[in-house]
């Protein structure tokens, strides 16, 4: 028996969006069968990891708190993305975001005024836009793969944050933890709803990414971003300048990955820690997938990977599972999804014997 | 004439979701028989063809061979019965020898040197000479052809089936191919001829079988019709004309090429080398040339998908654009449409109307960044009307218009903008007889009202139909042009193959008997 891999002659347009679907479901009962495995109920797992992390309204907030950032990176890689410019760098380019605007945080800590948070957020997506920078500018100059590029920066990103919270941005008065100053409350974003801990940040994810939905759908660039991605020679005999949608696509990762960074420091973190994110920058590349590279799949996704985060912290509490729990659950989406979309353009012939092709 | 048919084909049927593409067609072939089957581009001859090759499955109907019913499964089991085919398109691999493309073709596993052999003689006995150790790759298209023809003479079949073999070939190579295909019928071997090209058919066929929309409408001796005959039941109307209407030059230079050489990015591409020729407004020049002498090639040059070094080669209105992108190029006045229709031409997976965008953007499509759609889809909309696309809607995904329905709406896209030079390459390539005369007729009107339009192609009709002027390509160098009321195929045809004063083969040309006497 042989399996051969053969193109589809029609790939569904109906399967192109029901493929994130088949992908959680299939993680979903693999998951089940995980905890089965373990030694766990397994509606009980059902339970602790999908249920009892929105129960309540808090728990719908922490909720929210979790997708804010995947759904805003999510939105800025999609940007990219859409061109086949694959920025894997948002975790390096959220670091520095929050380097940039914990650093304003500190410097005007104890003051009262309004203008903090925002100058705190326009140099975290300078900071941001910086660390994407350099990809952009290796790729168009040197033709440098930017895959590469920015995966290496993330490393070196996260051990800057590390260096600076362990030196410089210190707390003086800390007892030598490597954690900065809490922040004032003028650099810290206001809670939205009393007794969650929902805040201002999710509202500006939320906008963001309308403002993505509005770029890559409606405008003229967002239209050139698409057609290089579907068509590179299409992009060329239309006359698109090819560098500068490099540039675009990875600035605007690394613009949303830097907000996202100051969101979080100026959220539920409200100090610079040597570690901001439980790896949000690689997590919004599943959720910029799962949602088709659509702001609107992008903000579901985005609570489905949340709902893995939360999950994951439960069914740790509550079931002793591993830690590890939440990234299998990841890595099963991502591989399911994966494998759902090559089945949408090729189908598996089982033969029986080798014909000889002629 | 033996009167057991070699193929019979009784009530063939094919249905697809969303069309007929047979229905109940009866087909009678005899021996030595050279049979055309007739029909526009989706008239359903290809599926015909493949059900006979044991590409399709029929979904009604019944194959005699040779008198006795047969069920092909595949193009295996065709060539064990002894059918044959040559694709349209070729599948050689040009690294590899012609032997060794050969050898690949075949059922069994053959040994190479004996095969070789094989191959000389067969070629040589068929007046079609071709050295068996060339790779494929240094070969012209004409010769690859040749290959393919000889892939299926080596299984010594019964049936041939060609493909619209002629589409590649120059007027001199298509008198060597109807040799063979004379000789081989002479010899027994069936032949169904697939073309669309009715002076051909006349000359060659013997008999024909005449296809329009899945159904047969019509059996003819084609030596006995006339063209308007046959095109009558090929269209099921009369032959629409192109109203010609020459007006003035008015003179005025739109493109300059100026000694353009380039090195070929591609290892199996064209170098182009010294190329110079300009045309003006108010006419339409020709440049014919089998492809893959360096039309592509040039073509990258003159849209700005490829810049050349010095920005003073090309000029268009005087602008120095050899440096200038497609995009400003296309403000300048310059319209294009290019050989490879999706990918490059169109974007897959985007719909018609968001195709329209990709270049007629700058018609009103955009206000302060954003894209307006309805301007676009009052684009679209005009577009496929005046070039009468067949598609459902304009929304519909540009994947699912045929190849000469797409063919038509990007050059429909094109002229609407009213370029002031249109460059096209192969206008009307795969598109039935009444939608290219649109397209012609679309030209000619451009033409009239002053624009420059340059057409490169390789179908000589449709060049000495519309065109003012002709110039050759040939190994990347271009020809001085000629005038097409003081020139003929036959010099042209001789041009093509590199004999041409400054051509890559002039030392062995000669002068073409009596120019004018062989206008086909």
């Amino acid at each position: 028996m042989f399996v051969k891999i053969e193109p589809r002659p029609e790939p569904s347009r109906v399967m192109k969006y029901c493929s994130p679907l088949i992908a959680a479901l299939l993680m979903l009962i693999s998951g089940l069968i995980i905890f089965t495995l373990l030694g766990k109920d397994p509606m009980q797992a059902f339970f602790a990891f999908f249920i009892e992390p929105v129960h309540d309204l808090y728990s719908v907030g922490e909720l929210f708190i979790k997708a804010a950032p995947l759904m805003l990176i999510g939105t800025g890689l999609a940007i990219g993305f859409r061109a086949n410019i694959w920025n894997i760098g948002a975790e390096g380019q959220m670091a520095l975001g929050a380097i940039f605007g914990g650093y304003i945080a500190i410097i005007f800590h104890g003051s009262s005024s309004h203008f903090v948070l925002p100058l705190m957020i326009l140099c975290g997506a300078a900071g941001g836009m910086l660390w994407a920078a350099i990809p952009a500018l290796l790729k168009t100059v040197f033709n440098a793969n930017e895959i590469l590029v920015s995966l290496m920066l993330n490393y070196v990103a996260l051990l800057l944050l590390e260096l600076l919270v362990h030196g410089p941005l210190r707390d003086p008065n800390g007892y030598g933890f490597p954690q900065s100053v809490l922040f004032s409350d003028s650099a810290m974003l206001p809670i939205l709803i009393k007794g969650t801990r929902l805040h201002l940040g999710v509202l500006i994810s939320i906008i963001g990414v309308g403002i993505g939905w509005v770029f890559l759908e409606k405008s003229f660039t967002g239209y050139q971003l698409q057609v290089a991605g579907l068509a590179q020679k299409a992009a060329t005999y239309a006359g698109f300048d090819y560098k500068k949608l490099i540039w675009i696509g990875m600035l605007a990762g690394g613009l949303a990955a830097g907000i996202a960074g100051v969101l979080e420091i100026a959220g539920p973190i409200g100090q610079l820690l040597p570690s901001i994110s439980p790896g949000y920058g690689y997590a919004a590349i599943i959720v910029a997938f799962v949602g088709r590279l659509h702001p609107g799949g992008i903000f579901l996704s985005s609570l489905l990977m949340a709902l893995l985060y939360l999950g994951g912290e439960s069914g740790q509490m509550n079931l002793d599972l591993p830690s590890a729990v939440t990234g299998i659950f990841q890595g099963l989406l991502l591989f399911y999804l994966l494998a759902a979309d090559f089945l949408i353009y090729f189908r598996l012939r089982i033969t029986r014997r080798q014909r000889k092709e002629g | 004439m033996n009167t057991t048919p070699r193929l019979e084909l009784q009530g063939m049927t094919k249905i697809y979701p969303s069309v007929i593409a047979n229905d109940s067609i009866d087909l009678r072939i005899y021996p030595g028989e050279i049979h055309a089957v007739l029909g526009e581009n989706g008239a359903g001859k290809s599926t015909l063809m493949k059900a006979i090759y044991g590409v399709v499955k029929p979904d009604r109907g019944r194959i005699l061979w040779n008198g006795k019913p047969v069920v092909i499964q595949n193009p295996a089991h065709a060539r064990k019965l002894g059918i044959g085919m040559v694709f349209q398109h070729f599948s050689l691999f040009e690294t590899l020898t012609v032997t060794e493309n050969i050898a690949l073709a075949m059922d069994d596993s053959p040994r190479l040197e004996p095969l070789a052999e094989r191959i000389r003689t067969v070629s040589a006995d068929y007046g079609l000479p071709l050295d068996p150790e060339r790779l494929v790759h240094s070969l012209s298209v004409g010769l690859r052809q040749r290959v393919e023809i000889l892939r299926c003479l080596l299984q010594e079949p019964k049936l041939l089936i060609m493909d619209e073999p002629t589409s590649v070939l120059t007027p001199q190579a298509v008198r060597t191919m109807f040799d063979t295909l004379r000789r081989l019928a002479a010899e027994g071997c069936s032949i169904l001829y697939i073309s669309h090209k009715l002076d051909e058919i006349m000359e060659l066929c013997h008999n024909a079988t005449i296809i329009r929309g899945g159904r047969v409408t019509g059996y003819a001796k084609p030596a006995e019709e006339s063209a308007a005959g046959l095109a009558r039941m090929m269209i099921g109307k009369e032959l629409p004309v192109c109203s010609q209407k020459r007006p003035q030059i008015s003179g005025k230079t739109s493109l300059t090429v100026n000694n353009l050489s380039t090195k070929s990015a591609d290892p199996f591409g064209t170098d182009l080398r010294e190329i110079s020729f300009s045309v003006s407004e108010g006419e339409i020049v020709g440049m014919a040339g089998i492809s893959g002498n360096g039309q592509q090639e040039l073509l990258y040059c003159l849209s700005g998908e490829r810049l050349v070094d010095d920005e003073n080669v090309i000029t268009m209105y005087d602008v120095p654009v050899g440096r200038l992108n497609p995009d400003q190029r296309r403000n300048l006045g310059l319209g294009f449409v290019p050989e490879e229709r999706l990918g490059r031409g169109a974007v897959p997976g985007m719909s018609l109307t968001e195709n329209t965008i990709l270049t007629a953007h700058r018609h009103g499509m955009v206000k302060n960044g954003l894209l307006r759609f309805r301007r676009a889809a009052e684009f679209t909309r005009r577009c496929i009307t005046g070039f009468s696309v067949k598609c459902g809607s304009i929304e519909d995904p540009i994947t699912s218009l045929s190849g000469g329905n797409m063919q038509k709406y990007i050059t429909g896209r094109e002229i609407l903008q009213q370029p002031k030079l249109l460059i096209v390459s192969q206008p009307t390539w795969g598109v039935d007889i009444g939608a290219a005369n649109v397209i012609r007729q679309a030209m000619i009107d451009l033409r009239n009202n002053g624009s420059a339009v340059l057409v490169v192609s390789e179908e000589l009709d449709e060049l000495f139909e519309i065109c003012d002027r002709l110039i050759v390509i040939a190994q990347g160098r271009v020809s001085p042009s000629l005038q097409v009321r003081e020139t003929n195929k036959e010099e042209v045809g001789l041009w093509m193959s590199g004999m041409f004063p400054g051509g890559p083969k002039e030392k062995t040309a000669h002068s073409p008997q009596e120019p004018g006497s062989h206008v086909c």
